[in-house]
């Protein structure tokens, strides 16, 4: 017990002590080597000469529980991750402050929240390998057999967006399109990484991502076998936002950051880090290869307070099919 | 001092941990509503699968154990030993070495395919009953096996010279008389499951009891439905314990005897099948995470180093803990020391940590005491196991050298060093090797509030294969593996050490 209590007394000490360090919980794969968090750390720490310390504290929900759960005593400076579903439940906590960033931002929706600043966003998309027959969308895929990974929509951003995605699409019907996908759904998993490596390890013909998935795959690993399927009834849109927390110890460094997030610096690492869209075109303009990705035909999305009033509802219909 | 005053003091301790930590948790949510058909189907779905799982593990059980008892042959008692090795093996190291046995992309998928057949489904409820059979099966067999060479071998020699059924005149009266309790308790160690159905199930057709809480918690930050459900397991758990403890329990976690009866009966194809299949099915996932975590020991990170570090920490500090508390409920006779030291079966480690975390949150933040926390809420798990070891040894002692002990006026701590401790060596080094192993497979609390530089082992091997690194994750299952052996090893070899009375 001593020993322990003195090991998290040191490890607590030592991310105290050089005052200038800024702590932000991300999500999971944000933070590993392969993910955007340390390019992106390396750029900042250079312009500010101070630490940047990640926490990976599970998908997009988890990371709202964990500072919730924690409160003004939480550690973290900035939250980087939750997305526009979760902007007005984030809101009701009254943990987090006002960014102080003025920018323009190249998105399909127009934002302006002085709290939740969006750094990247992308379009859902199943995605699979090419030579599977492709369905042409949500209600074919329920048809066929194929075998897919999604993520709980309780912990994880995708899996949340999915929800709402059916949700908008088949509204009343929303129910009768979840038990024909039931036994499509292989598992279900707490976060978009653990779905993914399913779906790379063969376990899944499919999995719940982004069109710009496949981009990761032909760039990075010269790799066109994978494509994302494009759905008639459109596709739901993922802004992801980052905010700082008006408990901060590092405010000014916060908002430092949180300027940092709509530079140039920060946008032309996510492309080819986050697999994501900018929400900045970054000066080189947009890698190789994100020309050829599906624009589909029309976008999906709940403002932030609509997508909070039907929430609990639309999870309570999937947890409700899925159970069965 | 009284040597029973400790045991008070423990029992009120535990007490307080499991059930004044639900207290804490359901006084800082906010009340509202009631159970949905989920969480119905979640208390359906941990009953149904424990009741499989024990069902399946005990009468699996059954022929093998009869088929160690009646024969001999070359690696016997290695086989008998390693009976014990799924019960310190770590619940993510294990379930990874099931996964590449019986995944979609596992062993048995691969030669399914050769024959043309579709692969295996293990995610979902055949899955977590896998699992769970995988890690009961021996200690099923290993009760039963006991109660077969508790038959004393000359019964065997009138019933043969007699000509009379040993089945229905022998083996059968002993199965009736052990088999509750095997699969009494099994069920209740399967009830709590939680990093089986973290991993395997998850979704909502797949979600125990205690996997909800711990989305109540991290997900929804529901904590009126965490407290409840918290209170359903134990109102279940109570139900169960009340029968397993009516029943007689024998002691599954003594070492087998190794003694056989020369038998004439039965076949010996059929016993060669069962010991072949048994042995297979435990042994083939143990050598796929040998030989996978050597293949990846090259891509491990560098920060696994000081994980292992703070594993093996918490788990000494956590078999520490375990073993005062539980020598205190020892030396203490009666119903609220018995009943303290079965209390936290039936707690959910996830609550007891989110309520210590409400209690401690004016003094602290929450993620520098996760650490802490971790290792008070393992030791809280591994009392039950070792007060059921330590119990029965000092009960022994004092019977042996009380009077004597009573005679030259030893009392307090000078009895303790003097009569009692060097007597328990033995049963406190087994003990604190099962505390110490249990702690440092545990993915429980930590991955609730893991804080900056606090990841324990099995949290980062979990992380590794959700990240799908797999060779990396293979070779942290390795370490983890290996870790967890040698603490069990150190601690029991520490108490047979100049201890051959």
């Amino acid at each position: 017990m001593l020993r322990a209590t003195t090991i998290a007394g040191l490890t607590f000490a030592a991310t105290t002590a050089g005052a200038e360090t800024l702590t932000i919980y991300a999500y999971d794969s944000f933070v590993p080597d392969y993910g955007p968090g340390p390019a992106v750390a390396e750029v900042f720490e250079e312009q500010c000469g101070c630490e940047v310390e990640y926490v990976a504290a599970g998908d997009g929900a988890a990371l709202l529980s964990r500072v919730r759960l924690e409160g003004a005593r939480s550690g973290a400076d900035i939250v980087l991750g939750l997305d526009s579903n979760l902007v007005a439940q984030a809101r009701e906590t009254g943990l987090f402050a006002p960014h102080g960033v003025d920018a323009e931002f190249d998105l399909p929706v127009t934002w302006d929240d002085d709290t939740f600043l969006p750094f990247d966003w992308g379009y859902f998309a199943f995605v699979g390998n090419e030579g599977t027959e492709a369905p042409s969308s949500l209600q074919e895929l329920a048809d066929s057999d194929l075998q897919i990974a999604i993520q709980d929509p309780r912990s994880s951003t995708p899996g949340l967006g999915l929800v709402l995605w059916v949700e908008q699409a088949y509204g009343e019907e929303a129910g009768a399109l979840w038990s024909d996908l039931a036994d499509n759904v292989l598992t279900v998993t707490p976060g978009w990484s653990e779905a993914y490596g399913l779906f790379l390890d063969g376990e899944v013909d499919a999995v719940l991502s982004y069109t710009t998935s496949p981009a990761y795959h032909s760039i990075a690993e010269e790799d066109d076998s994978k494509v994302a399927w494009a759905f008639d009834e459109g596709h739901y849109v993922q802004i992801e936002v980052a905010a700082v927390l008006e408990s901060s110890d590092q405010p000014e460094l916060a908002r430092e950051f949180m300027a940092f997030i709509a530079s140039d610096g920060f946008q032309s690492v996510i492309p080819t880090t986050n697999w994501m869209y900018p929400v900045i075109e970054p000066e080189g303009g947009l890698p190789d290869g994100f020309e050829a990705l599906a624009q589909p035909e029309s976008a999906l999305l709940y403002p932030p307070e609509e997508a909070q009033a039907v929430r609990e509802a639309a999870i309570d219909t999937w947890r409700g099919a899925l159970a069965q | 001092m009284s040597l029973t005053r400790p045991g008070l003091w423990a029992a009120g301790l535990l007490l307080l941990l499991t059930l004044g930590t639900v207290g804490a948790v359901a006084w800082r949510a906010e009340w509202s509503g009631a159970f949905g058909p989920a969480d119905w189907a979640a208390i359906r779905f941990t009953l149904l699968q424990a009741l499989a799982s024990a069902a399946l593990s005990v009468l699996l059980a059954v022929p093998v154990a009869r088929a160690l008892s009646r024969r001999r042959f070359l690696g016997r008692s290695v086989l008998v030993t390693l009976l014990g090795a799924p019960f310190i093996l770590p619940v993510v190291v294990a379930v990874m070495g099931l996964l590449a046995v019986f995944g979609r992309r596992g062993l048995v998928s691969d030669g399914l395919a050769l024959i043309g057949l579709p692969p295996l489904d293990i995610y979902g409820y055949e899955g977590v009953v896998l699992a769970h059979v995988f890690f009961n099966l021996p200690l099923a067999t290993r009760m039963l096996l006991q109660g077969w060479l508790s038959i004393p071998s000359e019964r065997f020699r009138l019933a043969a010279s007699l000509g009379a059924p040993v089945g229905r005149l022998l083996e059968w009266p002993m199965i009736r008389s052990v088999a509750p309790g095997a699969f009494l308790v099994i069920f209740l160690i399967c009830l709590s499951s939680f990093a089986v159905a973290l991993i395997l199930g998850g979704g909502p057709r797949a979600t125990t009891v205690e996997l909800a809480i711990y989305q109540a918690v991290r997900f929804d930050f529901d904590l009126e439905r965490a407290a409840l459900l918290a209170l359903v397991q134990f109102a279940i758990c109570a139900a169960v314990a009340a029968v397993a403890f009516a029943v007689t329990v024998p002691d599954g976690l003594g070492s087998g005897l190794d003694r056989t009866v020369k038998r004439w009966d039965g076949s010996r194809w059929a016993d060669a099948f069962w010991i072949a299949l048994a042995a297979l099915f435990l042994l083939l996932p143990l050598g796929v995470i040998v030989a996978g975590g050597i293949a990846g020991l090259p891509d491990l990170p560098g920060s696994l180093f000081a994980a292992s570090v703070r594993s093996v920490c918490v788990a000494l500090a956590s078999t520490v803990i375990a073993l005062v508390l539980s020598l205190a409920l020892a030396l203490r006779k009666g119903p609220v020391s018995s009943l303290a030291g079965v209390l936290p079966l039936a707690a959910s480690p996830l609550v007891v940590g989110t309520g210590l975390l409400i209690v401690i949150y004016p003094l602290a933040s929450p993620a520098s005491a996760a650490l802490a926390i971790t290792a008070l809420v393992n030791a809280l798990m591994a009392v039950p196991f070792a007060v059921r070891i330590v119990t029965p040894a000092v009960r022994q002692a004092e019977a042996s050298y009380g009077r004597l002990a009573d005679a030259m006026g030893l009392t307090g701590w000078a009895r303790l060093r003097i009569v009692l401790l060097p007597r328990l060596r033995r049963p406190l080094g087994f003990a604190g090797g099962i505390a110490a192993a249990l702690s440092m497979g545990d993915l429980g609390v930590i991955a609730l509030f893991a804080g900056p530089g606090e990841e324990t082992l099995p949290l980062a091997m979990y992380r590794l294969m959700g990240a799908f690194r797999t060779d990396a994750a293979a070779g942290a299952g390795l370490v983890l593996f290996a870790l967890s052996l040698t603490l069990f090893w150190a601690f029991d070899r520490g108490g047979r050490v100049d201890a051959d009375a």
